[in-house]
């Protein structure tokens, strides 16, 4: 055995770090007047938490306090939080579909809340795609017309939307279904035809809010090996929001946790599982089997200083960085002195039972 | 019961009121003003309204006849269109649409409504019909979209818009025509322009509804698509509202075609409203009911065609459908057109139905007719004579007056008067023993109702309880909506006719809900029935009412309870409609949980089903009241008393003001009954826990 490739879910520890979408302090307040009312509090308080509190004294409900993040472009950045955490409304501030009380989105350093209409729906049209929870597909449409349907919008010939259109069908892997309606597909499909329509404009920036949400738990696993699957194609820059931890956890190169409209955490998995900075987070990692979400590559970096790779015997198999803890435990009974890792071509150091074990072990405490 | 209800039907203002009532009750018969609102009390109203309206139609008719003039040009094209159009052809066109809309039943549906047009030989006026039909409603529509667009886009217009439809549905089809025969003069545009106005109400209702019920998603995708404003006004909106709109388009195009027919009162064209009419007023009850025939074979056709574009499960099939699958119906129809004029010139019998061939059975019918009346009159004077003296009188006049030698077979004494007081007073009290204080209240307003009739009561009585119990049931702003609309009957001098109308309607009312309730708890314990009535209930909403007449009037001749029946054929429709739909709603699991208890099929019925179906069953009758109203009206032209009377004679006499009055009373009377009943089924729904 040479260079072992993994087996178990693979992903990219190591990410592009030009920046995308910046979200920088977005508060969203829904009520009567909360425009007027947030100018007026906003003045006397120059925390975050204190005006949130004075805001839901005032009766208003806010949806997003104080929200930054950053996405990086190729990334795949998973914002999760239980129902009424102010997830939807944040990815709706992203597009606009929501306008934000205050704060600023910047696209590719743009800022995208100064944008008129016209500049808005020309972004729309080329550098956004949407997927929705409950697909919002146009009944009256075929699949094939569905998929056309944003460049109908921009007005492009029939001929082109057509060819544009089975292209993405194809990518989704529903080509011969082009001339049935939204009705007469399942859930899953019709969720292709809305990936695909999100996808017929090539935007750079896919952002999707909770889109296996309204699918069975089979399906839903299927169109998550989709979705990597056309993200290893694609590498959009994409905001995903779900509800479910363990689907943040499969596909997110990062995650954001929010309760109540604030960011709780924002990290790569292994981090969250890790280091969990409060109850809230930790309450949501406690039953999730870390030897899968660890991945070799983070441990090998944290102890790459110590230096193991000299002392392994010949023939130690190299193994990729984004493979998980339970992946390489089976190598170990062949390999107990460690295996070497490495991403893209670069050596990251080495991995031993005990750094396993000790990593394993460490999250047993009580957090 | 919630708190916040409970502190609403409060118990402590009631005996204090009935006191009162009492008091009035008792000093009536010394206190004129208490029994009849005096003449000296009433606003000139009428004569104002009358003064304004010849104002404004002296200075605005030119202009008014000037757009008569306008549609009458498309409107005479059309029907001179018609009349040229081979029967064949136009038959073949129909059957295209049906075809297409809904499939081979219905087009073979439509050649047989169609070719009875020709031979009973009303092909004619039959067209006539059909061009000011196809005139008003693309009409309607327009300005209905139009109308809706607007409204939609501006919460402000919204609002104004919102309750003025309201209003416009209530309003008595008469009274629509008065001020409109004023500004454009008679003749068959008026049935144009009044049924275009008419119609217009369910085109903008649904259109707003359909508009606004799209899911919200979709709307998000389509912006996230880069829809413009407009783009996601014409090519997301309208396209997910278009079944609910094409509802308002099928609702529209009834509504266009009752009003034409009814327009025939001043429209006097050579249409088959007219020619029903003009039978029902000679007492040619056989000519009428074949002419009628045409009026309901002619819904029923509209109905479905236009109930068939609506339906979306056909419209995808049709979408699916290759081009010449898609083509085949409108090639066909296009061919036989084509034929038809080209050899019309050699077969006469294609332009002109030949007299020899005309299948025209009235005097038949006539005959079977007066047979059957004169072999069974005693019979149906006994049906009738029990149903006037023993439940229309004493609801509007009361057993005071009801009760005579010549009615019951015997005279009132005094003790029978002190004999119905402590019966009352006893059944009182055992209500509010056995179960709460309401039904003792309830009591004690209905014996009084009985005993001195709608009309019998001071109106001031009348007027307090009323509104009292609108107040309770439905909130203060119902109250005092109520008291307003009562209020405005005493000034305008229209109280008296208003109580014989609301006696009227009270007595059909109660006919409808036990009798269409029965039918209702029928139709949700067995599909059988079910689709057996259901087609029946279909047809009745969709006749225009003055067909529905028809029937009535041939057994029973002008009078009261023709009225009284015709308004309840069209008036049960809702009350078994929502009943069984109520009934059939109630959630599986609490059916379940109540078998599995161990109820019987009856307990399941009282004491779990109907309690909970009760907020759809009260729409139902809300519904039913709108209905009687609507019809109530209509039963004018055979004879009923009341407010529909009184707006029937003002436009006999073009008076306007004496007919907006009384159409706004009828008006008024609909709203208020409205509002207290959805107030009523609402504070229920929230009760239950359904809203």
């Amino acid at each position: 055995m040479s260079t072992t490739n993994t087996t178990g879910d693979s992903k990219d520890a190591i990410t592009g770090s030009d920046v995308k979408i910046s979200c920088r302090s977005v508060w969203k307040v829904y009520g009567d007047n909360a425009d007027a009312k947030f100018q007026a509090l906003s003045k006397h308080h120059t925390n975050a938490n204190p005006l949130r509190q004075s805001l839901i004294d005032e009766g208003l409900i806010v949806a997003a306090a104080d929200v930054s993040f950053d996405v990086r472009a190729g990334e795949i950045f998973i914002i999760m939080g239980l129902s009424g955490s102010g997830k939807s409304t944040m990815v709706r501030c992203l597009s606009r579909l929501v306008e934000p009380t205050s704060g600023e989105v910047l696209l590719d350093g743009e800022d995208l809340l100064s944008a008129n209409d016209k500049e808005l729906i020309k972004i729309r049209r080329h550098r956004m795609g949407m997927v929705f929870q409950n697909f919002g597909l146009m009944p009256h449409l075929t699949v094939l017309e569905n998929i056309g349907f944003p460049l109908k919008l921009q007005g492009r010939s029939s001929q082109d939307r057509q060819a544009r259109a089975k292209e993405v069908i194809k990518l989704v892997g529903l080509a011969g279904r082009e001339d049935s309606f939204p009705r007469e597909l399942s859930g899953g499909q019709q969720q292709r035809v809305g990936i695909a329509r999100s996808l017929a404009v090539e935007p750079d920036v896919w952002l999707l809010d909770e889109p296996f949400s309204a699918l069975d738990p089979l399906i839903r696993r299927q169109m998550q090996d989709e979705f990597l699957r056309l993200q290893s194609l694609l590498n959009k820059t994409i905001v995903f929001i779900t509800h479910d931890f363990l689907e943040a956890l499969r596909l997110a190169d990062r995650i954001a946790i929010m309760k109540d409209g604030q960011l709780v955490q924002v990290g790569t998995p292994t981090e969250l599982v890790l280091n969990p900075v409060n109850d809230y987070v930790a309450e949501f990692t406690k039953d999730v089997p870390r030897d899968r979400v660890i991945t070799v590559g983070e441990l090998a970096i944290d102890a790459a200083n110590e230096n193991l790779s000299k002392q392994l015997p010949e023939g130690t198999p190299t193994i990729n960085g984004g493979t998980t803890l339970d992946s390489v435990m089976p190598l170990f009974e062949s390999h107990p002195h460690g295996v070497s890792v490495e991403h893209k071509g670069e050596n990251l150091g080495v991995v031993t039972p005990a750094m396993v074990i000790k990593a394993l072990a460490q999250q047993q405490q009580p957090a | 019961m919630s708190s916040n209800t409970a502190s609403r039907y409060s118990f402590w203002i009631w005996p204090p009121l009935l006191a009162v009532c009492a008091l009035m009750i008792w000093f009536a018969p010394s206190v004129s003003w208490l029994r009849t609102p005096p003449a000296s009390w009433s606003l000139p109203v009428v004569d104002i309204t009358n003064q304004v309206t010849d104002v404004f139609v002296g200075f605005a008719k030119p202009f008014f006849r000037a757009i008569g003039e306008l549609f009458a040009y498309p409107m005479e094209a059309l029907q001179s269109l018609l009349q040229w159009l081979p029967w064949p052809a136009t038959v073949a066109i129909f059957t295209a649409f049906a075809w297409v809309a809904a499939g081979w039943k219905l087009s073979l549906f439509t050649v047989f409504a169609l070719m009875y047009m020709v031979v009973t030989g009303y092909w004619a006026p039959s067209m006539n019909t059909l061009g000011t039909v196809l005139i008003s409603v693309p009409l309607a529509l327009a300005i209905g979209f139009g109308l809706a667009v607007i409204t939609y886009s501006s919460p402000k217009v919204n609002r104004i818009v919102q309750p003025m439809l309201d209003f416009m549905q209530t309003v008595p089809t008469f009274a629509y025509l008065i001020p409109i025969m004023l500004l454009f003069g008679f003749g068959p545009v008026v049935g144009v322009i009044a049924s275009a106005i008419y119609a217009c109400p369910p085109m903008v209702r649904n259109m707003i509804v359909g508009l606004q019920q799209v899911p919200a998603d979709i709307i998000e995708s389509g912006r996230m698509s880069g829809a413009t404003p407009a783009q996601l006004f014409w090519q997301v909106r309208v396209p997910n509202a278009m079944s609910t709109i094409m509802v308002g388009v099928n609702q529209a195009t009834m509504a266009a075609l009752s009003m034409v027919i009814i327009a025939a009162i001043i429209g006097s064209s050579a249409d088959i409203g007219w020619e029903v009419l003009n039978q029902m007023r000679k007492a040619r009850f056989g000519e009428s009911l074949i002419a009628g025939l045409v009026i309901a074979l002619f819904a029923m056709v509209l109905d479905r065609i236009s109930l068939g574009f609506s339906d979306r499960s056909r419209a995808v099939a049709r979408q699916h459908a290759s081009v010449l699958v898609r083509s085949a119906p409108w090639a066909i129809a296009l061919s036989v057109v084509v034929l038809c004029v080209a050899f019309a010139p050699q077969i006469t019998w294609f332009s002109v139905w030949p007299e020899g061939w005309v299948f025209y059975p009235a005097d038949s019918i006539n005959a079977a007719l007066q047979y059957v009346t004169k072999e069974y009159a005693d019979f149906m004077k006994g049906i009738k004579n029990s149903a006037l003296f023993y439940f229309l009188l004493p609801i509007r006049i009361g057993f005071v007056k009801a009760i005579s030698p010549f009615s019951w077979g015997f005279a009132l004494e005094p003790w029978m008067m002190h004999a119905y007081a402590l019966g009352a007073g006893v059944l009182s009290l055992l209500g509010a023993w056995r179960f709460s204080w309401r039904i003792a209240v309830g009591v004690i307003i209905i014996a009084t109702i009985l005993w001195f009739g709608m009309t019998g009561i001071p109106w001031a009585v009348f007027i307090l309880v009323v509104s009292t119990l609108a107040w309770q049931v439905a909130g203060v702003r119902v109250g005092l909506m109520s008291l307003f609309a009562w209020l405005f009957m005493v000034v305008t001098g229209i109280w008296d006719q208003a109580m014989v109308s609301v006696a009227m309607c009270l007595a059909a009312v109660l006919v409808c809900l036990l009798l269409g309730g029965a039918l209702g708890v029928w139709a949700s314990r067995s599909d059988r029935v079910s689709s057996f009535i259901r087609p029946i209930n279909d047809t009745l909403q969709s006749m225009p009412l003055f067909v529905i007449l028809i029937p009535f009037l041939m057994f029973f001749q002008i009078g009261e309870f023709t009225s009284f029946l015709a308004i309840i054929a069209y008036a049960i429709v809702p009350c078994i409609r929502y009943t069984e739909h109520g009934l059939r709603n109630v959630p599986e699991t609490t059916v379940e949980a109540a078998v599995a208890m161990g109820s019987t099929p009856r307990q399941l019925l009282w004491n779990v089903k109907l309690p909970l179906a009760l907020p759809q069953i009260m729409l139902g009758l809300n519904q039913c009241v709108m209905f009687a109203l609507a019809m109530l009206v209509i039963t004018a032209l055979v004879g009923s008393k009341g407010l529909g009377q009184s707006v029937y004679i003002a436009l006999s006499n073009s008076n306007a003001g004496q007919g907006l009055v009384a159409g706004f009373g009828m008006a008024f009377i609909a709203i208020v009954a409205d509002r207290i009943l959805q107030g009523w089924s609402l504070t229920r729904q929230k009760e239950l826990g359904l809203v």
